[in-house]
């Protein structure tokens, strides 16, 4: 089992990197202009707030429709202390981590203290709750003009986003995510989705799980908020409103509750697709919301459904033609 | 010794006093049937027993701790488990990862350990794994270890369920009917199945039950309620021929 764990390390670093060198030689050779870059790091920002969307609504089987509000509350913690720090001269990359860091804590914290409460509600309720909290965040940063600019937006954001540094903290968050997941931790998360009274009555705390999914899941996105402050270098309060949420929730449920790979894929698809159409002009969101509506008839549970798309088990079954289960072990592959 | 022990243990719901004076003593290592008609109080009796419901009146004593109060979750870590009257399993999960599941708080990594995968987070998901599959082992279910607990037989699912609630290391099993839908052939063999872990993990069992040839087959001792309050206590034989019990079973 042990060389199975390493092989599946390998060959996913391998296919990383090849995916990373690729890029860099199509953006090196020209064939990828600033546009094409700039979707590529909205694709990157969308997977970590896809991903970690996911940890609620997927694994911890919890609607949250506020998942904008706490992007926008790491977006704008982000920008503060990112601006606070320009004149310490610290490299960019630096600068951002720790942006980053004080942003996603930030996030965490407010998830916390709206999680607490809210998470006694199921269903529903709690979708009305998160809802409400996301317009909340939304207002206050709209009228706290002395800090956030308000309505007129934040400009002035120091753009140490790039390529290189975007690409690298999304396989992080989702490395982090991953491994997460496939911890003590996230198979008690996962129990409360499949059943919550039994899971308590297995000794886990539900309380504390739910807590901390929602938790963590409010970090990535503080911290998927930050990277789209400094990527464009101006934050307008109303891009954080209700459809934002519903964009990411869609590219969740689109790419399979509860599995994280596929959330990565409906998030490349579903950030590509609007800017392919664009040369049909109106047509775009028409034949953006048949595309979902022919996916949701024929394959409800998502591109993926709960499994994870495994590199290993795919070569595996390129070799052998045959189907074998990417869940059978715990394997550190995705 | 006695391992659970009940006092005066009443809940009223509104205006409605379901349970009433319930007082029980059980054994180490005995097994004790709870019977009774529909709706006479049982499945509120193991809810309290296993802290669902917060009895209004009276004190339950788990191994000599009063566990009143306390969190689901708590008295299952104090070595108390159960199983519910209409299986409850993590159905779209593995069998294996069922029984992991229930290994939760015998694991004592933390939250970043399990990121970071550290040298703990290895040893023990790999110890955890080799546990789950010697204890599906003892169950007969090691080859079943990868199918989705939905897709299992139903009696397989019950099985599933009982060694579930036993890999969280219990001193007390409650069964809640755990015959309910079973052919007679399944009943016979979740008997065998009962004496058998009984045995092997040397435990107590307390279990309500409709099937009277599953009660009056393997419980040692029998206590019947109707209306939420005890009307008999006893060996099998002495259930079978009180004529309070014929009585609440089959009417005057």
């Amino acid at each position: 089992m042990k060389d199975n764990i390493k092989k599946s390390y390998l060959l996913n670093i391998v296919g990383i990197l090849s995916i990373y060198l690729i890029l860099k030689l199509l953006i090196g050779g020209n064939v990828l202009n600033r546009y094409h870059i700039s979707i590529v790091i909205f694709i990157c920002i969308n997977i970590i707030l896809a991903t970690s969307l996911n940890l609620a609504t997927g694994f911890l089987g919890q609607l949250a429709l506020g998942h904008a509000g706490f992007m926008a509350v790491g977006a704008y913690v982000s920008a503060i202390t990112a601006v606070a720090l320009k004149s310490s001269g610290l490299p960019d990359t630096l600068m951002l981590v720790i942006s980053l860091l004080v942003a996603g804590i930030f996030s965490g914290i407010v998830g916390i203290a709206i999680g607490i409460p809210a998470l006694r509600l199921r269903g529903d309720y709690l979708g009305i709750i998160t809802l409400g909290f996301g317009e909340v965040i939304r207002v206050i940063i709209n009228n706290m003009k002395s800090i956030t600019g308000g309505a007129q937006g934040f400009t002035g954001i120091p753009r140490i986003a790039n390529f290189d540094n975007v690409f690298w903290i999304t396989i992080i968050v989702v490395g982090i995510l991953y491994a997460l997941t496939h911890s003590r931790q996230g198979r008690a998360i996962i129990s409360i989705r499949e059943d919550e009274i039994a899971s308590e009555a297995v000794g886990i705390q539900t309380t504390k799980y739910k807590v901390l999914g929602f938790a963590i899941a409010a970090f990535f996105a503080g911290i998927g908020g930050g990277l789209y402050a400094h990527h464009l270098a101006f934050l307008d309060p109303k891009t954080f409103g209700f459809m934002k949420s519903v964009e990411i929730l869609v590219i969740v449920v689109l790419g399979g509750m509860g599995s994280l790979t596929g959330s990565i894929i409906a998030a490349i698809i579903l950030t590509i697709l609007p800017e392919a159409l664009r040369e049909f002009a109106n047509y775009r969101m028409l034949i953006y919301s048949f595309i979902l509506v022919v996916m949701m008839i024929f394959r409800p549970q998502g591109i993926f459904g709960t499994k994870e798309f495994s590199l290993s088990s795919f070569l595996h079954k390129l070799r052998y033609n045959q189907i074998i289960s990417p869940r059978k072990e715990i394997k550190g592959d995705e | 010794m006695a391992i659970l022990q009940t006092t005066e243990l009443a809940i009223q719901f509104g205006g409605l006093r379901a349970v009433d004076n319930f007082n029980i003593s059980i054994n180490e290592h005995e097994l004790v049937g709870l019977i009774g008609p529909n709706g006479a109080g049982k499945t509120t009796i193991f809810n309290m027993l296993t802290g669902v419901y917060r009895p209004t009146e009276g004190d339950i004593k788990l191994d000599g701790v009063s566990i009143v109060g306390k969190k689901p979750y708590e008295i299952v870590k104090q070595g108390a488990a159960r199983t519910f009257q209409n299986i409850r399993l993590f159905k779209n999960l593995s069998v294996i990862d069922n029984i992991k599941i229930a290994y939760h708080n015998e694991m004592k990594y933390s939250t970043l350990e399990g990121i970071f995968r550290t040298k703990r987070y290895w040893k023990e998901e790999k110890k955890a794994h080799q546990e789950s599959l010697d204890f599906l082992k003892i169950f007969d279910m090691q080859d079943y270890a990868n199918t989705l607990a939905k897709n299992l037989p139903y009696g397989k699912q019950r099985k599933l369920e009982i060694a579930r609630g036993l890999a969280t290391n219990p001193k007390i099993l409650m069964l809640d009917e755990p015959a309910a839908g079973m052919n007679p052939q399944e009943t016979y063999e979740l008997m065998d199945t009962i004496h058998f872990i009984r045995d092997k993990f040397n435990i107590t069992i307390l279990l309500i039950e409709h099937d009277m040839n599953l009660v009056m087959g393997i419980c040692e001792r029998i206590v019947v309620v109707d209306h939420g309050k005890i009307i008999a206590k006893g060996l099998p034989e002495e259930i079978k021929n009180n004529p309070d019990v014929i009585k609440v079973y089959l009417g005057e």
